[in-house]
C-alpha cells in the first residue's frame, strides 16, 4: 500500500507499523526533539520510549509504534516544539 | 474502526493479550464469567508472541517452538467467549476498579468486579553515553520488527548487553540473513561466582539446554567479546561508532546500528497510578508489586499476573495469568471446581533466581555519570541530577520540580528505575527509602477532546461549577 511522508508517496508493507515502515523506507525519517532539537529515532519500537513520536493524518504526539499503516496514510515527521493549531 | 466495548460491567478486565493475560481470560471466560481482554497492539501476543497470527515470517525454525507456542494460547483465548479489543490503550485504573480506556479516538470508562494487570515488561534502561543517538535501539526492538515485519539489519550492527533475550535475538536474526558484525557482552565476571548457589536448579530446568545450544549457535558465527566494563555510542546526528573496554582495552568499532539489552522489569505504571503497593526488589533490581500466591495486590479486585509481578519468563506468566483467573473465578462462584496451577507455576519458575543473579546487570551500566542522559524525554543528563540532589532534591518525585525528569511523554518508563539508583546512591539511603515517581492517570497520552466528551452526570457536573 502507499503512505505519504512529507507528502512523499512510499510502499508500505500491510501489517507493519509506521514506525516500522519509515524506518524500512530508507528515507530521513529522524524527528528532531521539542527540548534540545536533537535528532531521534525510535528506540523500543513498544510503545514505551515515545521516541517514535509523529503526526499522523494531522494528529500530533502518536506512537508509531503502535498505529499500523494504512492506505493513503500522511504521515509528517516532528520537527521541535509543537505549534499552536497543529 | 475498532470496536468499543459492548458493555459497561464486566466481572472480569484483564489489560494486555500477552501470555498471563491470554491464558487468564480464557480461563475466566471459560467458567462463563463475563471477561473483557483489552489491549494495546494490533494482535495478541504480547512481547514474546508478538504479531503470532499475522508474522510474515512463517518457517517453524526461524522464530522456535517456543514463539509458536502462543499460536494455540491465543486461538484458545480467541474461542474461549472474552471479548477481546485490540489497538485499545487503558489509561485509567482506581481503586473501584474503573477503567479508563480509550479505543478509536474515543474514550469509554468501564467497571469490572475483578481486574488482572497482565501488562508484562519493558527493556531495562541502559543509560550509556550516546543512548539517544538514531541508530541505536533496544534488542527489544529489533525482535518487534524482526517478528511482525520481517526486517532485520543489513548495517554494520553491533549488540551490547546480555542475557538470554540477547543470545536470542542474534540467533533470529542470523537464521533470517541478517547482519551482525560483533557482540559486546557485558556480564560481570564476578555474577558467574555468584550465581552457582542457584545452579543446580537451573541446569535441571529446560532453559539450560536451550540457551547453551543457541549460545553455540551465535559464537560459530559471530564476533563476541566478554567482560566489557564500559561501553558507548557516539556519532553526530546518528550513530557511527562504539566505543567499548574489555580487559582493561579500549577499542572502537564502527556501527550504524547499535542494539542495547540488559534484561526486562516490570511494565509498572498502570499499577502503581491504581495505587498498587510495590517494593524494592533487590534481586531484580527493579519494583516488584506486593501479591500474594495468586497475583492479588494490595488493592481489592486487582491481581496482576505475568512479568508486570516480577521477571519470570513466558510459561511463568501463563501459569501465573491461570493462578490469577482461579482466584478471580473462586470469588465469583465458591463452589466452582478450579485446579490447583501451583505446582505447575513452580515448575515454571525454576532456573530463574540463577538467570536473575548471574545477569544482574553491573553498576556503571545502571547509575551513568557526567554527561550521560538519564532523562531521554527532557534531556536530563545524571550531572543535573546530582546536582539538584546537591542543593536539596531529596527523591524523584522532588526532582521533577527541579528538573522534569519523568514528566515527559515516556513518564518515567525509561528514567525512573535510573533516578531512583543514582538518587539513592547520591543520598547514602536504599532504593526502598527514595521511592519511585507518583504515576498517575492518564498512563498513556489521550486527546484532551476525548476527556472533553465522555459522558458525565449531574454530580461531576456540580463539583466544578460555582454558584
Amino acid at each position: 500500500m502507499t503512505i505519504h511522508v512529507e507528502g512523499h508517496p512510499i510502499t508500505a508493507r500491510e501489517g507493519d507499523t509506521v514506525s516500522a515502515a519509515l524506518l524500512a523506507s530508507g528515507l530521513d525519517v529522524r524527528r528532531a526533539t521539542a527540548v534540545s532539537g536533537a535528532k531521534r529515532l525510535p528506540y523500543c519500537m513498544m510503545g514505551v520510549c515515545f521516541d517514535c513520536l509523529v503526526t499522523i493524518d494531522g494528529v500530533g504526539n502518536r506512537q508509531g509504534c503502535l498505529v499500523p499503516v494504512a492506505e493513503g496514510m500522511q504521515i509528517d515527521i516532528q520537527k521541535g516544539k509543537r505549534e499552536i493549531g497543529k | 474502526m475498532s470496536a468499543v466495548p459492548k458493555h459497561e460491567n464486566y466481572d472480569v478486565v484483564v489489560i494486555g493479550a500477552g501470555p498471563a493475560g491470554l491464558a487468564a481470560a480464557e480461563m475466566t471466560a471459560g467458567f462463563a464469567l463475563s471477561t473483557l481482554l483489552l489491549d494495546e497492539n494490533a494482535g495478541p501476543g504480547g512481547q514474546v508472541w508478538r504479531a503470532i497470527n499475522s508474522t510474515p515470517v512463517k518457517s517453524e525454525a526461524l522464530l522456535g517452538s517456543d514463539y509458536w507456542s502462543g499460536a494455540e494460547i491465543a486461538k484458545a483465548a480467541r474461542d474461549s467467549g472474552a471479548e477481546i479489543i485490540h489497538r485499545a490503550t487503558v489509561w485509567s485504573l482506581d481503586r473501584n476498579l474503573e477503567i479508563g480506556v480509550s479505543v478509536g479516538g474515543g474514550s469509554a470508562f468501564i467497571k469490572a468486579k475483578r481486574v488482572i494487570i497482565a501488562t508484562g515488561a519493558q527493556e531495562r534502561p541502559f543509560p550509556i553515553p550516546g543512548w539517544t543517538l538514531p541508530g541505536v535501539m533496544t534488542a527489544g526492538a529489533a525482535q518487534t520488527m524482526l517478528k511482525s515485519s520481517g526486517l532485520v539489519p543489513d548495517c554494520p550492527t553491533v549488540l551490547a548487553g546480555q542475557g538470554p533475550l540477547l543470545w536470542l535475538l542474534a540467533a533470529q536474526i542470523l537464521r533470517l540473513g541478517g547482519r551482525i558484525d560483533h557482540i559486546l557482552d557485558t556480564t560481570p565476571r564476578a555474577n558467574y561466582i555468584a550465581a552457582l548457589p542457584h545452579a543446580f536448579a537451573f541446569f535441571t530446568s529446560p532453559y539450560f539446554g536451550k540457551g547453551l545450544a543457541m549460545m553455540r549457535e551465535v559464537r560459530a558465527k559471530v564476533r563476541v567479546t566478554s567482560g566489557v566494563t564500559e561501553l558507548a555510542a557516539s556519532g553526530n546526528g546518528k550513530l557511527e561508532s562504539v566505543t567499548y573496554v574489555a580487559g582493561g582495552k579500549r577499542e572502537t568499532l564502527p556501527a550504524e546500528l547499535l542494539l542495547l539489552h540488559q534484561g526486562v522489569v516490570p511494565n509498572v505504571n498502570l499499577a502503581m497510578a491504581a495505587g498498587v503497593e510495590h517494593r524494592w526488589n533487590e534481586l531484580q533490581l527493579c519494583w516488584t508489586p506486593v501479591l500474594d500466591a495468586f497475583g492479588n495486590s494490595s488493592i481489592a479486585g486487582i491481581a496482576i499476573a505475568g512479568d508486570g509481578a516480577g521477571i519470570g519468563g513466558a510459561q511463568a506468566a501463563v501459569w501465573r495469568g491461570r493462578a490469577a483467573a482461579g482466584s478471580a473465578i473462586k470469588a465469583a462462584r465458591s463452589n466452582a471446581k478450579v485446579s490447583d496451577v501451583s505446582p505447575q507455576l513452580r515448575r515454571a519458575e525454576r532456573g530463574r533466581a540463577f538467570l536473575d543473579v548471574l545477569f544482574q546487570p553491573a553498576k556503571q551500566f545502571r547509575i551513568p555519570q557526567g554527561d550521560t542522559i538519564v532523562c531521554r524525554c527532557e534531556e536530563i543528563t545524571a550531572k543535573d541530577v546530582l546536582d539538584s540532589v546537591a542543593i536539596g532534591a531529596t527523591g524523584p518525585n522532588q526532582l521533577k520540580a527541579y528538573r522534569r525528569t519523568g514528566m515527559g511523554p515516556c513518564q518515567g518508563r525509561l528514567c525512573g528505575l535510573t533516578v531512583t539508583e543514582l538518587m539513592a546512591e547520591a543520598r547514602g539511603k536504599t532504593p526502598q527509602e527514595i521511592g519511585y515517581y507518583r504515576l498517575r492517570a492518564p498512563v498513556k497520552p489521550i486527546m484532551l477532546s476525548e476527556l472533553a466528551s465522555l459522558p458525565k452526570n449531574d454530580e461531576a457536573t456540580k463539583a466544578v461549577v460555582r454558584g
